[in-house]
């Protein structure tokens, strides 16, 4: 325990040492929530959102961004750079194991997206009125399960890419369209039918609807959780198989 | 510690890498305290057998013992420390972190600041890795190596990207490091490192031992030609000294005379000269050093 605590303190500080990762990931949703609540329109409540504004969606889908983006484009390069490095071997020859370090680089996005998280909610909260989770007991649940899937997605990421430069890539390929189906461009909740029912099974829909749901006072519908919770059981499985230390 | 019992021991260790076999036949021991070196030329097997002796490998054959334990084992991370060829660290991480965060990792570790200090590294605690020479990351390795108080120390290419000098500095740390009771295992390239630093060598070619002795003793070994100049004080007789069983030629140059054998030829060769009272002026011995041995022994002799 105290090994993973020093690990993860010195990967906080390798963190924070890379200003442009600081700033998209932790400081980008919250400012994507402050411009998009500028426009007067987003701040009317649309029917067709049950009575939400778009400012208040965006909330949701800044929060889904900002664990995209760590599991995704932070994760995946950093474990594979590692691995390249032979960081993880040399690891391997000390008491402590190389999945420490792992573990480590994974919790550092946790409180990276907590971070990135609160500034989002208190952002919302003060400029825009968005009111905070009514569930907070079930906004935990969600964020965590979304934090999760985004997480061991990068695992696998990381686990397949040859280098720390094809991670990078293919990480980025992966975050868009996932991040089309969160509705970062245009919120789910207008996607037409189909295109609706297709994104709740991909892991940052179904985040996107979790985190609404416990916002907006409701349990996470159990086919939301259950879709994340089924992320992350096959992809932390494939994970575990595919993990090359060396 | 108990009279004969080896630090680490190799015995017909095997280990393939697919259809490429990497070390096909393997067997050394190394006492305690010694430095001992495995020197080879590259792709010899050198790299896959010590990382295999600091369990970073399993063998696919033949054991390895380390401090009386089962290769691999877990408590061994802790007694023995290693330093990896082709090991880095994270660019932004500076030196002092480093070595902070490794000394973290062990039960008994050494003074982390003192130790960068040994090692010339005291004036870059501060330094990102990025941003170092390849010496001082070379040296930040050994650092790293040694910081947890180890019993073995495992060096990879050890002085690989070091100027004379500071290659020098390194060999006399190492040293000191095994004054202190640490048993050195060293992997090198270079004769010159082996020849000043190694008690013992074995010569690795193609997956296998092909020589394991002092560093002297493999120049002896490889069948050593030793060359003696001198002047004669009057003029010599060649049957005198091509007679001893030592001597292999003898060529006269003006009333220079060089004599070529094996070894005892300068013994041989100084007691007939007395018996016969003649004086060698300007007497010069010259001998096969571990370069020419190296050469002989391993594959590269032979063409290949």
């Amino acid at each position: 325990m105290r090994t993973l605590g020093k690990l993860t303190a010195q990967e906080l500080r390798l963190f924070r040492r890379e200003p442009a990762q600081v700033f998209f990931t932790v400081l980008f949703p919250a400012l994507l929530v402050v411009i998009l609540g500028a426009v007067p329109d987003f701040r009317e409540p649309v029917g067709a959102l049950g009575g939400l504004r778009i400012v208040d969606v965006y909330v949701a889908i800044a929060v889904v961004m900002a664990l995209g983006s760590l599991g995704l484009q932070v994760a995946p390069p950093a474990l594979a750079t590692y691995r390249e490095r032979g960081v993880l071997r040399r690891l391997a020859a000390t008491p402590v194991r190389p999945a420490a370090l792992l573990a480590a680089q994974l919790l550092t996005n946790l409180l990276a997206a907590v971070a990135a998280i609160a500034l989002v909610l208190v952002t919302g909260r003060i400029l825009y009125a968005v009111a905070l989770p009514r569930q907070p007991v079930a906004y935990l649940v969600a964020f965590l399960a979304c934090a999760g899937t985004a997480l061991v997605l990068g695992l696998v990421i990381a686990a397949v890419a040859p280098s720390g430069k094809a991670a990078n890539s293919i990480g980025t390929l992966v975050f868009f369209p996932l991040m089309f189906f969160a509705g970062l461009w245009t919120p789910r909740e207008v996607f037409p039918e189909v295109l609706r029912r297709i994104s709740d099974f991909t892991p940052f829909g179904a985040g996107e609807r979790a985190l609404v749901d416990a916002m907006t006072g409701s349990w996470p519908a159990w086919d939301s959780l259950t879709v994340l919770v089924a992320y992350i059981l096959v992809a932390g499985l494939a994970a575990a198989r595919l993990f090359r230390w060396s | 510690m108990l009279e004969g019992m080896s630090a680490i021991e190799v015995t017909h260790l095997t280990k393939r890498y697919g259809d490429t076999v990497a070390v096909r036949d393997v067997s050394f021991a190394v006492e305690t305290g010694e430095i001992f070196g495995i020197l080879g030329p590259n792709g010899a097997g050198k790299t896959t057998t010590v990382e295999c002796v600091a369990g970073l490998r399993t063998a696919d054959g033949g054991t390895v013992r380390v401090l009386g334990r089962a290769g691999g084992d877990r408590e061994l991370r802790e007694l023995v420390g290693v330093q990896l060829q082709e090991s880095r660290l994270p660019e932004k991480t500076t030196v002092g972190e480093a070595l902070e965060l490794f000394a973290a990792f062990y039960p008994d570790p050494a003074d982390w600041r003192a130790l960068a200090g040994d090692l010339g590294l005291g004036g870059k605690l501060k330094e990102r890795f990025g941003r170092l020479s390849g010496g001082q990351q070379q040296r930040l390795s050994i650092a790293l190596a040694l910081v947890g108080n180890p019993r073995i120390a495992i060096l990879d290419e050890l002085t690989t990207g070091l100027d004379p000098q500071a290659r020098r500095d390194t060999w006399s740390l190492i040293r000191e490091v095994r004054d202190r009771g640490v048993t050195v295992l060293l992997v090198t390239h270079f004769m010159e490192e082996a020849e000043r630093l190694c008690d013992r060598i074995a010569v690795i070619d193609r997956g296998a031992v092909v020589a394991l002795d002092t560093p002297a003793g493999l120049v002896d070994r490889a069948g050593a030609l030793r060359r003696l100049r001198f002047r004669p004080s009057v003029p010599l007789d060649e049957v005198l000294l091509t007679d001893l069983p030592e001597v292999e030629s003898v060529r006269q140059e003006g009333d220079r005379i060089e004599v070529t054998g094996t070894g005892a030829v300068v013994q041989a060769v100084a007691a007939t000269l007395a018996a016969h009272q003649i004086i060698a002026h300007d007497f010069r011995v010259e001998q096969d050093n571990l370069d020419d041995a190296f050469v002989r022994l391993t594959s590269r002799g032979n063409g290949a």
